[in-house]
């Protein structure tokens, strides 16, 4: 694991691995999209509003597997000090910010003509709103210290507190009664979804979880060359000092 | 189609947002590699994974 703390070694493996996952999540999005917005079957009870399904359940699974990404980087760097971590979890910030704001957004979508309320404070809809304030959070502290390791280190520990939030939004549909309705698909059970409506929405899913694996590489390159940038600038200045 | 409205303003956002911050991400890490590239001419070569599009210093 410490061989890819090493950045030159990450910006290689990075730079092979973007390009890949970039066009496989286009392709995957694509036809996950296309296919559950013109072929897939309309549900009986809800017609053709299911289609934003689609678009919102990947973006619910990445909210919530995108803090628990923050939440294992957060240990890695307060545990381990793995610089790369540190860098990772400042760029999954604001990515899972805005696919958590797509999946309220979207959820909201849904709901209007489905529940006849844009919004209800119903348990999972407030849990997700708690997760995107726990991301808007984490964007905030870890860019308020002037010292960064200040800040890396008070996001980590944010975001571990933040992570009693990703029970709570899995199991909230069981532990309350709520408007929302219960997982259709389940590790342990049979999915309780027609396959024609599955497999548009495995597509989608695995594409937009691309999407969000190359934008967050991407980010974290950048973050790694500008660190560079800052030390080598840094350098420069303190050799031209006199004395 | 029915609700048409809320379907197309799902699938907008759908693109929009995850388009955006890809876009975002892609212009951050070619204007950090480009000034690199212009600052430290290690840079370039290759396997730093840090080079620029024509393999030269800009």
């Amino acid at each position: 694991m410490h061989r890819f703390a090493n950045p030159g070694q990450f910006l290689r493996l990075s730079g092979t691995l973007v390009p890949w996952l970039s066009a496989g999540a286009l392709v995957l999005t694509a036809v996950g999209l296309i296919w559950g917005l013109f072929f897939a079957p309309a549900d009986w009870q809800q017609g053709d509003a299911v289609r934003i399904m689609y678009i919102h359940v990947p973006a619910a699974w990445l909210a919530s597997a995108g803090y628990a990404g923050l939440a294992i980087c957060s240990v890695l760097s307060l545990v381990w000090r793995h610089p790369l971590a540190d860098l990772a979890a400042v760029e999954i910030g604001p990515v899972g910010a805005g696919f958590t704001a797509l999946c309220l957004a979207t959820g909201s979508l849904w709901g209007k003509p489905m529940w006849g309320a844009w919004w209800v404070w119903d348990a999972r809809l407030t849990s997700v709103l708690v997760l995107f304030f726990l991301y808007l959070g984490h964007i905030a502290l870890v860019r308020a210290f002037d010292d960064p390791v200040r800040g890396y280190r008070a996001g980590a520990i944010l975001a571990l507190i933040g992570a009693v939030d990703l029970p709570i939004i899995k199991f909230s549909v069981d532990w309350w009664n709520t408007l929302h309705q219960p997982d259709t698909i389940t590790l342990t059970g049979a999915p309780h979804m027609y396959i024609g409506m599955m497999w548009p929405l495995l597509f989608s899913t695995l594409g937009y979880t691309l999407a969000f694996a190359a934008i967050v590489l991407t980010r974290t390159r950048a973050a790694v060359m500008e660190r560079r940038i800052r030390a080598l600038l840094m350098a420069r200045a303190s050799a031209q000092e006199p004395g | 189609m029915d609700h048409l409205p809320y379907i197309a303003g799902s699938y907008a956002l759908g693109i929009l947002i995850p388009g955006i911050l890809a876009i975002t991400a892609f212009l951050r890490v070619g204007a950090a590699r480009r000034r690199l590239a212009a600052i430290d001419p290690r840079a370039n070569r290759p396997g730093t994974g840090a080079r620029t599009r024509r393999g030269g210093s800009q």
